[in-house]
């Protein structure tokens, strides 16, 4: 008994020593430069698939060995939970340097001051490499603060069986000459047939996606009145994606009903099967598609569609610097490092996604015909900024209101005057609150 | 008739808990065509070590498992050693002092984790607690400490005050009555304590995720987290193989510390 008692004693200490130890290192982070010791950046990156991990490391490698003097520590988060890390990081005043996220979260981060702006301390060649659109993204407040460096933008593509298309001999779109909704609808009817829709539209988390669709017709869902007061609005413009959607699963019957509780990646096996001969998808997920999809299995990607316009909106992917951040200046040349065109190549082949600099989209590996990447690349041209981006309160909307709200209309329990009520009434109400 | 009635309702809890586990085993030898079939088999096609191979590439998970083992060991043991004579007094003196330190602890099990979290990194970062694997250990004894003492003060009540009178009239001081007659009695109430503070500590997620900063000090759970990405989309595969490794040290600590976990110890110690 004295023996075990004695063991357990010697096990605590041993055991609260080498935690005591392992922090150590820990608190060298945030010393300064002081004695000629190299300045040392934390980097929270977001990268999760395989490629863009490895870009990821590589580039800060690379970066390391140039820069003695300026050494980034890589730092891996997750998309699920960053934004109660960074709160309550920000909040304790012990944030990231460098902070990798989307830009719907910096509206939110800026207006609380935990952001740098970085708009006096971009070098000429990263800012003229990134068109307006993409900076529009991320310039938030009365005085156009820009609280990030946009550098991966996703957008929305038709993923379709190829050999399905090819029996329907329907016209194969290109960007220049992309399928209009009109078209759309009746090729969706035309492969609808011997136990296959023709699309499915996965709706878990349908406002995003609706809303960037509804730009194709002018659709913006919010409008600032001259008192600078944000409203909800669905008027013709608005109602036209959610009519068109609504007529494919519920008219025509060229939409599987039963995707409509399915996440973004959950009719991929049904794809697959030739269950859905088509499913409008973000461009991240072709590397799903290129990694599971049997051998046999013959995919296209296919561009936007075009209503008035092919617009779509646009969120962006983005690189912050803390306002904490004791080292700006660092941070802002690691940066410029990182997303030179060079390496937003990689990290958006890495990712699956676009790149936002123009010399980087020229690339040969993002241009070619594989896996769908010209179309892919193509599509960035349609990205306009996301009304939504700008909107304080808009989290709120679509959480409590307009997720619930679509969710139920697309499952046809209520009309589109019904829906539409809902998403003005209720959402001015949480609007208000703002 | 009844026996086997019994064991087949013990056959079907066996199965209703092992499903998890013996499914995550199989996901993490499936090839990313085979889980994306429409038609999900338990035994892999074309099993493949490849998502094992890319997790232990990507992630430090030996590193970080040494390290949840360490504060979850440390963090369990700290809780049982906090929490068992706070437990033995608020059991045995029952006064007016323990209604009130009971009813606190009741009530500090209300407050929802994520309000206390940012004035408590503030405390750490204070403390110079930030970014280090002791300023976890303190984060979740902190919060194991109350539900361990709950725990405690039920085993302690459950030993008969007549046994430590019966000692004391054998020639037993307190601390002897302690030692020889309860400390034993108590044996599978520490256990079970330190078993859930060690599980509980051992998941932890949130905590960790705010405290830990630098890739070095990371715990597992973080780790995990890393093969997921936005949307739900994951990368099953190395997440399903990362995880199941992540079960094995809590299974071999269960395994080796569940034998102590025996009840029926007093049976017949005090008559009526």
């Amino acid at each position: 008994m004295r023996m075990t008692s004695a063991l357990a004693a010697a096990a605590i200490i041993a055991l609260t020593a080498a935690c005591g130890g392992g922090g150590s290192g820990g608190d060298a982070q945030g010393s300064a430069t002081s004695g000629g010791e190299p300045v040392k950046l934390n980097f929270l990156s977001l990268a999760w698939q395989k490629e863009s991990v490895a870009a990821n490391k590589q580039i800060v490698e690379e970066w390391n060995k140039a820069n003695p003097g300026i050494q980034v520590t890589y730092v891996q988060g997750s998309w699920d939970n960053v934004n109660d890390q960074l709160v309550t990081q920000f909040e304790g005043g012990d944030p990231p340097d460098v902070i990798h996220n989307d830009s719907p979260a910096l509206a939110g981060f800026a207006s609380r001051g935990y952001l740098l702006d970085l708009k006096d301390k971009l070098p000429a060649e990263l800012k003229s490499d990134i068109p307006q659109t993409a900076w529009d993204t991320v310039t938030f407040g009365q005085e156009g603060g820009v609280y990030g460096v946009p550098f991966l933008q996703e957008s929305q593509v038709i993923i379709a069986n190829k050999k399905l298309l090819d029996a329907a001999k329907v016209r194969i779109p290109t960007p220049d000459n992309p399928w209009t909704w009109d078209e759309f609808a009746e090729i969706a009817r035309k492969l609808t047939k011997d136990g296959t829709y023709g699309v499915a539209w996965p709706m878990k988390s349908p406002v995003n996606k609706t809303l960037n669709l509804a730009l194709n017709f002018g659709g913006t869902f919010f409008q600032t009145g001259p008192d600078g007061k944000t409203t909800v609005k669905v008027g013709p413009e608005e109602r036209e994606v959610l009519q068109r959607i609504h007529d494919q699963i519920h008219k025509d019957k060229s939409a599987d009903p039963k995707a409509l509780g399915m996440g973004t990646a959950d009719p991929l096996p049904g794809f697959y099967k030739g269950e859905y001969a088509m499913l409008p998808v973000g461009v991240y997920l072709r590397q799903q598609v290129a990694e599971q999809a049997p051998e046999d299995f013959e995919w296209v990607a296919l561009p936007p569609l075009k209503g008035t316009s092919s617009n779509q909106g646009a969120v962006s992917q983005t690189l912050s610097i803390a306002q904490d951040s004791k080292h700006p200046d660092e941070a802002m040349k690691f940066i410029s490092f990182f997303l030179n065109p060079a390496n937003q190549a990689k990290l958006a082949k890495g990712d699956w996604l676009l790149p936002t600099s123009t010399k980087a989209a020229s690339d040969p590996s993002l241009t070619t015909e594989d896996n769908g990447w010209d179309v892919a690349t193509a599509s960035a041209k349609n990205l306009v900024v996301a009304p939504f981006l700008k909107v304080n309160g808009y989290d709120e909307w679509k959480s409590k209101v307009a997720t619930p709200a679509l969710q139920e209309y697309f499952a046809g329990k209520i009309s589109l005057d019904e829906v539409a009520k809902r998403l003005v009434e209720e959402g001015n109400k949480v609007l208000e609150r703002y | 008739m009844k026996r086997p009635l019994q064991y087949a309702a013990l056959a079907v809890y066996v199965v209703f808990l092992a499903f998890p586990l013996v499914w995550l085993l199989s996901t993490s030898l499936k090839t990313p065509r085979e889980m994306a079939s429409t038609d999900p088999s338990w035994i892999p096609h074309d099993p493949t070590l490849a998502n094992f191979a890319d997790a232990f590439a990507e992630q430090d998970l030996v590193g970080a498992g040494l390290r949840s083992l360490g504060v979850a060991v440390a963090s369990a043991v700290l809780t049982v050693v906090l929490a068992l004579p706070a437990a033995y007094a608020m059991a045995r003196h029952r006064g007016l002092m323990s209604r009130m330190a009971t009813g606190w602890v009741l009530v500090s099990q209300v407050f929802p984790f994520i309000l206390i979290i940012i004035p408590l990194f503030m405390v750490l970062r204070n403390l110079e607690l930030t970014n280090t694997l002791a300023g976890l250990v303190v984060v979740h004894i902190t919060f194991t400490l109350p539900f361990a003492l709950w725990m405690l003060q039920g085993y302690v009540r459950a030993v008969p005050r007549e046994l430590e009178e019966a000692a004391s009239v054998d020639g037993a001081g307190r601390v002897r009555a302690i030692v020889s007659v309860v400390a034993p009695l108590l044996a599978p109430g520490v256990v079970a304590t330190l078993l859930f503070s060690f599980i509980s500590s051992w998941n932890e997620f949130l905590f960790a995720l705010v405290v830990l900063k630098s890739p070095d000090v990371m715990t597992l759970p973080l780790m995990l987290a890393r093969f997921t990405g936005p949307e739900g989309v994951a990368r099953l595969g190395p997440l399903a193989a990362a995880s199941l490794m992540a079960t094995i040290p809590s299974l071999i600590f269960f395994a080796i510390i569940q034998r102590r976990l025996k009840s029926g110890l007093m049976a017949g110690a005090v008559k009526g």
